[in-house]
């Protein structure tokens, strides 16, 4: 910690080179849009190649729609040169492309529905896709200075919690496939508040964290080489982990809880640099998963699924067996090293391909080829992330660059590990491929607020240079 | 702060190198067993979205697969399913093909390795797969015939090309539909498989490869007499006693001709005789002489006790090793523990008519890849010598006076030299017998070996006999493919 970096996280503008940006090429902007373009490319020729493969001909009428998305990806892009010239370039082009082939992917599962119009998920992931990049755009213009997030620490605190609590609301709570996770008005427009709860706790954890990390650092006794926590310290962990577990009692989602306070537990680390907290957290972590695996039904399940996948009780169960897990097995092994090609697989066969289930969809139709560069898209997103942290010039913003990249590393890896076992499976959507409004929206104010760090890392070593 | 962000990249990195290997396991390195897994019915599927090759007869189509509109994209089609059912077979949704649909399900689905580049080449310029089609060697006039003339009888007719061991008719009865177990419902495919496994006329039998088998009766004196002519130690002049009863040593078995009395007159009878009279004493006299294992080898240079594959599988026939001298006796006149398929009885008969060589049969005659180059094309194939010349033209001599002017007599066609033998076997004290009839035409130049096997007496019990029944059955089918 230096000075200059405490002074910035309490909260002091920083200077602006303003004569600069007229001076200096936007080289960084100019790769991103080379980078927009292909990924555009990548994205329309997705779409095509699922019409020629699963309809036999070419449909512009999606095409157009999703060309128009691409107009509002390049609308950030502009914005971006305005507000954020030094953002890392990286960023928006694997969220578009990502994106993109997730609306080719639930598009391709439509056309084996059936499902047109309204109907289709696809033209509602496309809506809800611009909605999300408009509300990135509005992110990016709006918080000029994340700094400015810091002051709101505990108002971030609040409003992830009244998010959490939202689903169990009667009237607008709504319970879909078990877990209760989800608001609603009517018939329309259910909405996953917990997805964007997930920033607002990274914000809260940030702020938090930077504002009390001293005491719970330095004070403690040691115990097998490592300093623990005094009690009273503990509090805030024990929160966390009292949130998680009703997440699993009340809203029965194991995915989104270990999410959560997976999340809370590598922030603690970072800020704290003390590995007790680690270890103290997943004790109690799994502690309580232990619990609930004995006494919740669906809990139990989850770990027998992904025990015993292929025994006939489990693949035959009526409820909450291994039919899905198992299905999605073998699409991914018929997907095999370079898949079926798309809109050539049976990727519908499988329950929710277009959700839950879509990296199996994907990695059937892309194979494991596919599967890699996905994998590899979000391995990239995530790096630019934590570099973010290694060059962030405050801890506020450090802190929630991690937090942020981490949050979305962990997603994928429950999801996607879920999905080819290397845990037991939980329900989370796959971010920017999943159908699903709420996530689509979290994940591009997530890029947004990436980039406006990355912004200011960008920004600081050149300010010094060029002042 | 940066040495906790180090380890926190590395843990991230971990998290995606377990989901880069988890993933690489399930479709590389488990691809393989997740496909074979028999609840996988995308495999099932992939098998269906092929458009299966057809099989033809003559060139017409007698299965084919046309555009179904449902998960299996294409509906197999047996065109005058039960007529071609032995051949064919059936491909369910569920279980196990049968038939021609079964060994040549490579082929027939485009997955054969001789089809690699085909496919491949289809794939690349934009095709969808198809599956090569198969001539089969079936000669549709040869094939209505054996329908028309079999009727109601549980049995089977089975015709086969002498020279190359081409199979020209092959229908077994009672039979089903084929088409009922290609529906695309697996519920459906399962009750009618069900009711057709409780059925007592057991339809699922091919009877002219398989089922339960019969013993061959009289017709496996011909394998007997080949024995004794080939040993050198017999002519068709070598006599035998010819009492009216014989008890075989160390029993209280007792064999009688199946006249009831003596073969022929006389005290002595002579070999040509009593093939020609079908006569059952003095043929366990001869075999209980020849001793079993000189029939045995005789019988295993025809076929016996080995697997065809035509390619569909059949059931080998069987004589067994290490019989006792009664147990001989009574084998020598294809009693006892011998059991033949009529493709192994039509097997003898074509290899007399063919000079004495067994040719394998086969019921293919090409396969022919989409784009109509021929993948695999018929060759004869030789399962080697059975006798010499000489004993085949003895014995066509024998099996031509058998049609003539002995048992076998409802044969007889006029203006074609036919040469048959005739079976009647027993199965039990009281059960019906099993009715015979195996030879080729014309004998001068053989063109068609024929085999009729008829179980259930007929229907007439322990009153039909192989010239009754089996014989008229042959001179049908021989006069409808001889006229043609």
């Amino acid at each position: 910690m230096t000075d200059q970096n405490s002074a910035v996280a309490q909260g002091r503008p920083p200077a602006t080179g303003s004569v600069r940006r007229i001076r200096l090429p936007q080289k960084l902007r100019n790769l991103e849009l080379g980078l927009l373009i292909v990924a555009c490319v990548i994205n329309a020729g997705a779409i095509v190649l699922v019409q020629l493969g699963a309809l036999g001909r070419v449909d512009t009428q999606l095409v157009l729609l999703g060309a128009g998305l691409s107009v509002l990806v390049f609308g950030l892009h502009v914005a971006m040169r305005f507000v954020a010239r030094d953002a890392d370039p990286f960023l928006l082009p694997i969220a578009t492309v990502l994106n993109g082939l997730g609306i080719a992917m639930i598009y391709r599962i439509d056309i084996a529905n059936g499902d047109v119009g309204w109907e289709s998920a696809a033209v509602r992931q496309i809506v809800w896709s611009a909605i999300a990049i408009v509300a990135g755009i509005a992110t990016i213009l709006i918080i000029r200075n994340h700094r400015v997030l810091f002051r709101y620490t505990y108002l971030s605190g609040l409003i992830a919690i009244v998010l959490l609590l939202l689903p169990l609301l009667p009237g607008i709570g709504r319970e879909v496939s078990g877990a209760r996770v989800w608001i609603g008005f009517g018939d329309f427009a259910t909405f996953q508040p917990g997805e964007i709860a997930k920033i607002a706790l990274a914000v809260f954890f940030a702020g938090y964290l930077v504002r009390n990390r001293d005491s719970l650092s330095m004070v403690g006794r040691t115990f097998l080489g490592m300093r623990f926590p005094r009690a009273r310290d503990l509090g805030p962990l024990l929160v966390v982990w009292a949130l998680s577990m009703s997440v699993i009692v009340f809203q029965r989602d194991l995915g989104t809880a270990l999410l959560y306070f997976g999340l809370f537990l590598v922030m603690l680390y970072v800020a704290t640099s003390r590995l007790s907290w680690v270890v103290l957290g997943l004790a109690l972590f799994f502690g309580g998963a232990l619990v609930a695996s004995q006494t919740l039904d669906y809990v139990g399940n989850r770990f027998a699924n992904w025990l015993d996948p292929f025994s006939p009780e489990r693949f035959d169960a009526q409820y909450g067996g291994s039919y899905q897990l198992v299905q999605g097995l073998f699409g991914l092994a018929n997907g095999g090293l370079i898949g079926t090609g798309l809109g050539q697989g049976r990727p519908d066969l499988t329950p929710v391909p277009q959700s839950d289930y879509i990296i199996a969809s994907l990695g059937e139709e892309l194979g494991l080829a596919g599967v890699f560069a996905i994998l590899a898209l979000y391995l990239l997103f995530v790096a630019r992330g934590f570099r973010i942290g290694f060059a962030g010039q405050d801890d506020f913003g450090k802190l929630l660059g991690v937090g942020l990249a981490f949050v979305l590393a962990l997603q994928v890896f429950i999801v996607v590990g879920g999905v080819t076992r290397v845990i037991p499976l939980t329900g989370l959507t796959t971010p920017f491929l999943a159908a699903g409004g709420s996530s689509l929206v979290a994940n591009w104010i997530i890029v947004a607020l990436l980039l406006r760090l990355s912004d200011t890392v960008r920004n600081h070593p050149r300010l010094v240079i060029d002042g | 702060m940066n040495r906790e962000l180090k380890r926190v990249t590395m843990v991230a990195l971990l998290m995606f190198l377990a989901l880069f290997v988890s993933s690489t396991v399930i479709q590389y390195a488990q691809a393989e067993n997740l496909a074979a897994d028999p609840r996988n019915s995308r495999t099932l599927y992939a098998s269906y979205s092929v458009e299966r090759g057809p099989i033809l007869v003559g060139g017409e189509p007698i299965a084919f697969s046309q555009p179904s509109g449902d998960d299996y994209k294409f509906q197999r089609v047996y065109s005058n399913g039960p007529l071609y059912g032995a051949v064919t077979g059936y491909i369910p949704v569920n279980g196990e093909a049968t038939g021609l649909e079964r060994s040549l399900n490579d082929e027939l689905s485009g997955r054969s390795s001789s089809q690699f580049f085909d496919s491949l080449n289809r794939l690349i310029s934009g095709q969808d797969p198809m599956g090569a089609s198969v001539e089969v060697a079936i000669d549709p006039v040869a094939q209505q015939a054996a329908w028309d003339a079999l009727g109601d009888y549980t049995g089977a007719v089975i015709v086969t090309e002498p020279s190359t061991g081409r199979i020209l008719a092959m229908v077994t009865k009672p039979t089903f539909d084929p088409n009922r177990m290609a529906v695309h419902n697996s519920e459906e495919v399962q009750v009618t498989y069900d009711a057709l496994l409780a059925d007592p006329g057991d339809p699922l039998f091919n009877r002219a490869t398989g089922g339960d088998m019969n013993p061959p009766g009289s017709t496996f004196k011909l394998v007997v007499v080949a024995a004794a002519l080939e040993s050198g130690q017999y002519t068709p002049d070598s006599t035998f006693p010819n009492p009216a009863s014989l008890t075989l040593p160390g029993t209280d078995a007792v064999v009688r001709n199946s006249g009831g009395g003596t073969c022929g007159g006389g005290a002595e009878v002579t070999l040509a005789d009593a093939l020609r009279l079908s006569c059952n004493i003095p043929m366990a006299e001869l075999g209980m002489q020849l001793g079993d294992t000189a029939i045995r080898e005789q019988a295993e240079k025809f076929g016996f006790n080995d697997e065809f594959a035509i390619p569909s599988a059949t059931e080998p026939s069987v004589y067994p090793r290490g019989l006792d001298e009664p147990q001989t006796g009574l084998s020598a006149f294809g009693q006892g523990d011998v059991r033949a398929t009529p493709m192994q009885m039509a097997m003898v008969s074509a290899a007399i008519a063919n000079g004495g060589i067994v040719m394998n049969p086969d019921l293919v005659d090409a396969i022919i890849a989409p784009d109509f180059t021929p993948i695999d094309e018929f060759q004869p194939s030789e399962y080697g010598r059975a006798i010499s010349e000489e004993t085949a033209s003895t014995m066509t001599r024998m099996m031509v006076n058998g049609v003539e002017t002995g048992a076998a007599s409802n044969a007889r066609i006029d203006g074609v030299s036919v040469a048959g033998k005739t079976g009647t076997a027993e199965n039990g004290e009281d059960d019906p017998y099993t009715l015979w009839f195996t030879g080729f035409a014309p004998a001068d130049d053989p063109q068609y070996a024929i085999t009729v096997l008829v179980e259930d007496g007929g229907g007439l019990g322990q009153e039909g006999y192989g010239n009754l029944i089996a014989a008229p059955i042959a001179k049908q089918v021989l006069e409808a493919v001889l006229n043609k």
